[in-house]
C-alpha cells in the first residue's frame, strides 16, 4: 500500500490505492523491450547473472578448472613422489589435506585428479554432443518413417544397461583415457538426440525456415544455418548437464579400477583408494569425495541456471 | 491390451539378437583370452580346454552355437568356475541383486515422492527450498562417496547397523539408501514439477469446491496426474539402479550379480559377462514393458496400439 496516501483515503479499495494517480495513463512496463539492441542471448546472460547460485557455481568451477590447468605450477609436490616415512598423515601445515599411505601429498593428487576428471568430462561431452546433434537433426529433419525408426532405436537403447558395455569396452580396448571418453561419450548421446530432434521438428515448420527453403536453400544449409542456431539454447543447457553426468561415470569406472590407471589419479580412483582405507584414514575419502561433490553441485547449479536463463517460460512454470 | 503385450514381447527378439551379437563379437575380437596365464599351458592341456569350450571352432560356428544356446535359455558354462554354469551363478546372485534394486527404488519413490509432493504443494515456501536443496545435493553426491561415508558414520561410528555383508534386513538399509538417494532426488524434482502442473488445473478446483478433504484432493485427484513423469523415468532409473548396484555391491560386499560382473570382465570370463548382459537386458525389457502398461493404465489419454 502506498505510504503517501492521505489517511482520509483509507476507505478506498486496496487495489486502487496501489495504482499511482499521477494523471498519466498507466504504462505496461516490459523490461526486456525497453533496452534497445538486446539479443535473446544478452537477456539470457542478464538473467543468469542475477541467479546467485548459478554464479557461485560458475565461480567455483572457474577456480577448479584454473587450478587443474595450473596444477604443475601450483602443486606443492610432484604428484607421484612417495615418502614412506611420511605415509598416511592427517592434514598438516606442509600437507594441507594430509598424505596417502605411500606418503603422496593428497592436495597435489586432487589437483592432478581434477585435470583428468575435467578433461574426461569436457571431451566426452563433446563426443556425445556431436553424435547426439547429428542423430537428432537427421531424425528430425527427415521425419516420417526414418524418424520413427531412429527414435524407436533410441527408446530401446534407453532401457539397456549401457554402462555394462562401457565396462566391456574398457576391459577389451585397454584402460586409457582416450578410450574412456569415447566410450562415455558414446553412451551419453541419447537424451541429446531426443532434445535436438524435438527442436528440429518444431523449428522446421516455422516461417523463416520455410522461406529459406522457398528460395532454394539445400537441406543441409537449412539445418546448419537456420534450424540449429535457433536450437542452441536447449543444446547448451543439456551439454552443461551432461558434463557432471560424464564426470560421475568416469569416477564410477575409476572407482572400480577400470578407468585411469596408477600412478595417475582421477577423483574416482582417489575416492576408491580412500574407501579402502577409510576406517583408519578417513580424510583419504573425505577430500576427494568433497572435491567431486562440490564440482558436481556447481555444474548442476550452473546447468539449472542456464536452463532458467535461456528458457524463461519453463522457469516460471517450474 | 493383451495383443499389445504379446507384440511387444515378440519385439524383444530382434533387440536381444543385436545385443547378444554385439557383445559376443566385442568380447571375442579382443586380444587376450580367459586361459592366458603367466605360465604358458602345455599344448595338450590347452587343446583340451579349447575343445571343451569349442574355442577351436571358427568364430562364426561359435557364434551360431551360442545363439542357439541362448535361444534355449542356456547361457553356457562359466570359464572361470568350470564346474558351474552361468545360469547357476546368475540364479545365485539374482535374488540378492533384485532385493537390493527394489529396495533402492522403493527408497527413491517413497522419499522422493513425499518430498516432491510437499514441495509442490508449498511452492516457494521453506519446505520447498529445503527439499529441493537436498535434491540438488542428492544428485551431486556419487554413491561411492555416500556409501563409505554412511558406513563410516552409522556402522563404524555409531554401530547402529552392520558394516557390510548380507543376510538380515539390517544389512539392507545402508546399501538401499546409498543406491536410492540419487534417484530419490530425481524423483523429488519430477514429482514437484508434475504437482505444480496439475495442482492449478480446473478439476482440482472442482474437487476442492466439492468439499473433499485436502488429503483426498492431493492423493486421489492430483497425484495420479503428477506422477506420470516419474513413471516414465522408472524405466531408465531401473537400468541405472542395476548399474549402480555394481559399485554398491562392491562397497558393501554383497554377493549379487553386479559384484561378480566386474571380476568376470577383468578375467575375460566370456560366457559369464555375456550371460549377465543378456540377462539384464531381458530384465530391463520386461520392466520397461511393465512401466509402459502401467503408464497406459494411469493415463487414459494414452492408447496402446
Amino acid at each position: 500500500m502506498s505510504s503517501q496516501a492521505p489517511s482520509g483515503e483509507r476507505r478506498e479499495p486496496q487495489a486502487a490505492s496501489d495504482i499511482p494517480h499521477s494523471g498519466t495513463p498507466w504504462v505496461i512496463r516490459i523490461p526486456h523491450l525497453e533496452r534497445s539492441g538486446a539479443s535473446p542471448w544478452h537477456d539470457a546472460l542478464r538473467r543468469l547473472r542475477r541467479n546467485r547460485l548459478a554464479m557461485l557455481g560458475l565461480l567455483v568451477l572457474v577456480g577448479f578448472v584454473l587450478s587443474a590447468v595450473l596444477a604443475p605450477w601450483i602443486a606443492p609436490f610432484p604428484f607421484d613422489r612417495t615418502n614412506l616415512q611420511y605415509g598416511a598423515k592427517p592434514p598438516t601445515r606442509t600437507h594441507l589435506l594430509g598424505t596417502d599411505e605411500l606418503g603422496r601429498d593428497l592436495f597435489t593428487r586432487i589437483l592432478y585428479g581434477a585435470r583428468i576428471s575435467f578433461a574426461v568430462g569436457i571431451l566426452a561431452t563433446l563426443v556425445s554432443l556431436s553424435i547426439g546433434v547429428t542423430y537428432g537433426s537427421v531424425s528430425g529433419s527427415r521425419g516420417g518413417r526414418v524418424d520413427h525408426l531412429m527414435m524407436r532405436a533410441v527408446d530401446i537403447l534407453y532401457g539397456l544397461p549401457f554402462m555394462f558395455f562401457v565396462i566391456i569396452l574398457m576391459v577389451i580396448f585397454g584402460r586409457n583415457i582416450l578410450n574412456l571418453f569415447i566410450a562415455l561419450g558414446a553412451v551419453q548421446w541419447l537424451t541429446m538426440a531426443r532434445i535436438v530432434r524435438g527442436q528440429v521438428l518444431v523449428l522446421k515448420t516455422r516461417e523463416f525456415v520455410l522461406s529459406a527453403q522457398a528460395i532454394g536453400a539445400s537441406p543441409a544449409r537449412l539445418l546448419v544455418r537456420h534450424v540449429l542456431p535457433n536450437a542452441l539454447g536447449p543444446i547448451v543447457v543439456y551439454a552443461t548437464l551432461t558434463v557432471p553426468a560424464v564426470m560421475l561415470e568416469e569416477a564410477f569406472l575409476s572407482f572400480l579400477g577400470l578407468g585411469v590407471q596408477p600412478p595417475m589419479a582421477s577423483w574416482g580412483s582417489l575416492a576408491s583408494e580412500g574407501a579402502a582405507a577409510m576406517e583408519t584414514y578417513p580424510w583419504l575419502i573425505l577430500f576427494p569425495g568433497l572435491a567431486l561433490t562440490v564440482t558436481l553441485l556447481s555444474l548442476n547449479f550452473l546447468g539449472d541456471g542456464l536452463r532458467d536463463a535461456l528458457d524463461p517460460q519453463v522457469a516460471s512454470a517450474r | 491390451m493383451l495383443g499389445y503385450i504379446l507384440r511387444r514381447v515378440a519385439g524383444f527378439a530382434p533387440i536381444l539378437f543385436v545385443m547378444v551379437s554385439l557383445s559376443f563379437f566385442m568380447m571375442r575380437l579382443a586380444p587376450g583370452g580367459p586361459f592366458d596365464q603367466e605360465r604358458a599351458l602345455p599344448d595338450q592341456v590347452r587343446a583340451n580346454i579349447e575343445a571343451r569350450y569349442h574355442l577351436e571352432e571358427p568364430i562364426w560356428r561359435q557364434y551360431l552355437r551360442y545363439l542357439g544356446d541362448v535361444a534355449r535359455g542356456d547361457l553356457g558354462p562359466s570359464f572361470r568356475y568350470p564346474d558351474r554354469s552361468v545360469n547357476e551363478l546368475l540364479s545365485l546372485g539374482f535374488p540378492v541383486s533384485v532385493t537390493l534394486g527394489l529396495c533402492a527404488l522403493g527408497v527413491a519413490l517413497a522419499l522422493g515422492g513425499t518430498a516432491g509432493i510437499l514441495a509442490g504443494l508449498r511452492r516457494n515456501a521453506f519446505v520447498d527450498y529445503l527439499t529441493m536443496s537436498f535434491a540438488l545435493f542428492g544428485v551431486s553426491v556419487p554413491n561411492f562417496v555416500l556409501g563409505p561415508i554412511l558406513m563410516l558414520v552409522f556402522a563404524l561410528g555409531l554401530r547402529w547397523l552392520p558394516v557390510a555383508g548380507w543376510g538380515t534386513w539390517r544389512h539392507l538399509i545402508l546399501p538401499s539408501v546409498t543406491l536410492g538417494t540419487f534417484y530419490a532426488a530425481y524423483v523429488a524434482r519430477l514429482t514437484r514439477a508434475g504437482m505444480l502442473e496439475v495442482i492449478g488445473q480446473d478439476f482440482i478446483r472442482t474437487a476442492r469446491a466439492k468439499g473433499l478433504r485436502e488429503a483426498t484432493v492431493v492423493l486421489r485427484h492430483a497425484l495420479p496426474g503428477a506422477i506420470l513423469p516419474v513413471v516414465t523415468y522408472l524405466g531408465p532409473a531401473s537400468a541405472a539402479v542395476l548399474t549402480g548396484s555394481v559399485v554398491v555391491e562392491t562397497i558393501f560386499s554383497i554377493p549379487g550379480i553386479g559384484r561378480y560382473f566386474v571380476g568376470s570382465a577383468l578375467n575375460r570370463d566370456y560366457t559369464m559377462v555375456l550371460g549377465t548382459v543378456v540377462f539384464y537386458s531381458v530384465l530391463l525389457l520386461v520392466f520397461n514393458l511393465i512401466v509402459d502398461v502401467l503408464y497406459a493404465y494411469l493415463d487414459p489419454r494414452v492408447q496402446v496400439q
